[in-house]
């Protein structure tokens, strides 16, 4: 049987620079006009299924100062667990969620935020159920690879302890820097890059 | 057109020493922002295999043309006037159909449109400095533009950026998620470049620099230059049914 190799290497990233805002959400920085609106802003709208959900956070760098420059992505199944993908071949995901956001972190406080839905449970690749998560991609000036994560929900403690993922990061201090703790509908996920309580960064 | 089933392989594992690493102490930003522990090495799950689909609709047809797209009606940009063009492919060198090509730069004096941004050099009132593209079904993408200038940055006391073009580009899978920035052929402020040089492999910094083409240099109007970007290629999934994606 004939497998297909690698033929040519990845393109090398560079860093997003001080100014990712102006390419990724200009209206968010003032240029205005050229888009009408930035993309992935709005992940839901009034027909989505599954439960409301905000999740709030800040990115912090090794002194623990905020990183006011960086950008947010997200990435998540519907509320039954489906991608709204075309490599989603276990059904049809809720056509009324993209699944994914885009935030900037505030200029001066590096808070980021997304409005969603919580997501159902999807499964790992020997067919167990991961817990409920998000996957996460930051880029800012100073990372020059972006770096890769998920974001756990307080809420599942059982589903937590029973996650594939969480089982490979062994240490219960590091697993608690992917959990969110929720306040009402809120999920707060602060991102560390650097330090004692460095957020888990995945080679996937 | 044939309609091709979308592949579902897990992408080939990162070769994270042909990628920068995160630590560069030379460019001094990455210090405190570079993670100091252990990567944890994670199969490709749905979760990274699966990803968004941008339809050509998800944006304008003035999108990338950047000379115009902030101008004033019957204004343009002020700079050397490019184009810039090529193929997104994949570790396979399959063209990648349908993905999401974002780009921002500085203006033809090397000063970015930005609240944050201190270089002396003049705003152009007719440049915005963002553009995107969705690839076609070969990956062709294309956008014009005024070439950027290089620009000064508090790094070392007299660091200068080689002139560049800041690129996103968004395939088929979220784990194929990357930024980047293109470089232009003959500029001798690329190798003394504190950002460029976080990338290690001389070959690597080389696939970042775009040639001038001639060929597609359109006479009396735009110099071409041509970058092709790669992203992460999958697996073929060759124990179920049918072998996809090849
Ligand atoms: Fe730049």
């Amino acid at each position: 049987m004939t497998t297909y190799p690698a033929i040519v290497k990845e393109t090398p990233s560079q860093t997003a620079g001080p100014y990712v805002h102006i390419g990724l959400t200009p209206n968010h920085c003032g240029i205005t006009g050229v888009y009408d609106a930035d993309l992935g802003i709005e992940m839901v709208n009034d027909k989505t299924k599954g439960e409301r959900i905000n999740i709030q956070g800040r990115v912090l760098d090794g002194s623990g100062a905020p990183v006011a420059d960086a950008l947010v992505e997200i990435w998540q199944a519907d509320s039954s667990g489906l991608y709204n993908s075309p490599a989603e071949r276990r059904g049809e995901a809720d056509p009324n969620f993209t699944g994914w956001g885009r935030c900037p972190t505030n200029g001066e406080s590096g808070v980021y935020s997304f409005a969603t839905i919580k997501p159902g449970r999807v499964p790992y690749v020997d067919g167990r159920l991961m817990a409920p998560h998000i996957t996460f991609w930051i880029v800012a000036r100073g990372i020059n690879l972006g770096l890769q994560t998920r974001m756990y929900f307080g809420d599942e403690a059982e589903a937590n302890a029973m996650d594939p993922v969480l089982e490979k990061v062994r240490q219960p201090d590091r697993i608690e820097t992917l959990i969110a703790a929720r306040k009402g509908n809120v999920f707060g996920f602060d991102i560390r890059l650097q330090g004692d309580r460095e957020t888990v960064f995945f080679d996937i | 057109m044939q309609k091709k089933e979308p592949e579902t392989g897990a992408f080939f594992p990162r070769d994270r020493t042909w990628q920068p690493i995160a630590y560069t102490p030379w460019y001094k930003t990455s210090i405190l922002r570079s993670p100091q522990k252990a990567l944890i090495s994670l199969n490709n799950t749905l979760s990274e295999i699966t990803g968004p689909v941008f339809g050509h609709s998800t944006i304008g047809e003035a999108d990338n043309d950047l000379i115009h797209n902030f101008a004033k009606p019957g204004e343009s940009a002020i700079g050397p006037r490019i184009i810039v063009h090529g193929r997104v492919i994949d570790e396979r060198g399959h063209g990648v159909a349908g993905a999401l090509v974002e780009f921002w730069q500085a203006n033809a004096g090397g000063r970015y449109r930005h609240k944050n941004e201190g270089y002396l050099a003049a705003l152009d009132p007719n440049f915005g400095g963002c553009g995107r593209s969705i690839t076609d079904e070969q990956g062709y993408y294309s956008f014009r533009t005024v070439r950027p200038g290089p620009y000064p940055w508090p790094n070392g006391v007299n660091d200068w950026r080689p002139a560049h073009i800041h690129f996103s580009i968004f395939g088929h899978g979220f784990a194929q998620r990357l930024i980047t920035q293109m470089y232009f052929e003959g500029d001798p402020l690329i190798w003394k470049c504190p950002i460029v040089r976080t990338i290690s492999d001389e070959n690597a910094v080389r696939s970042l620099i775009a040639p001038l083409d001639m060929e597609n240099t359109i006479p009396m109007d735009a110099q071409a230059y041509h970058f092709d970007i790669v992203l992460r290629g999958r697996r073929s999934t060759l124990f179920e049914n049918r072998l996809e994606g090849n």
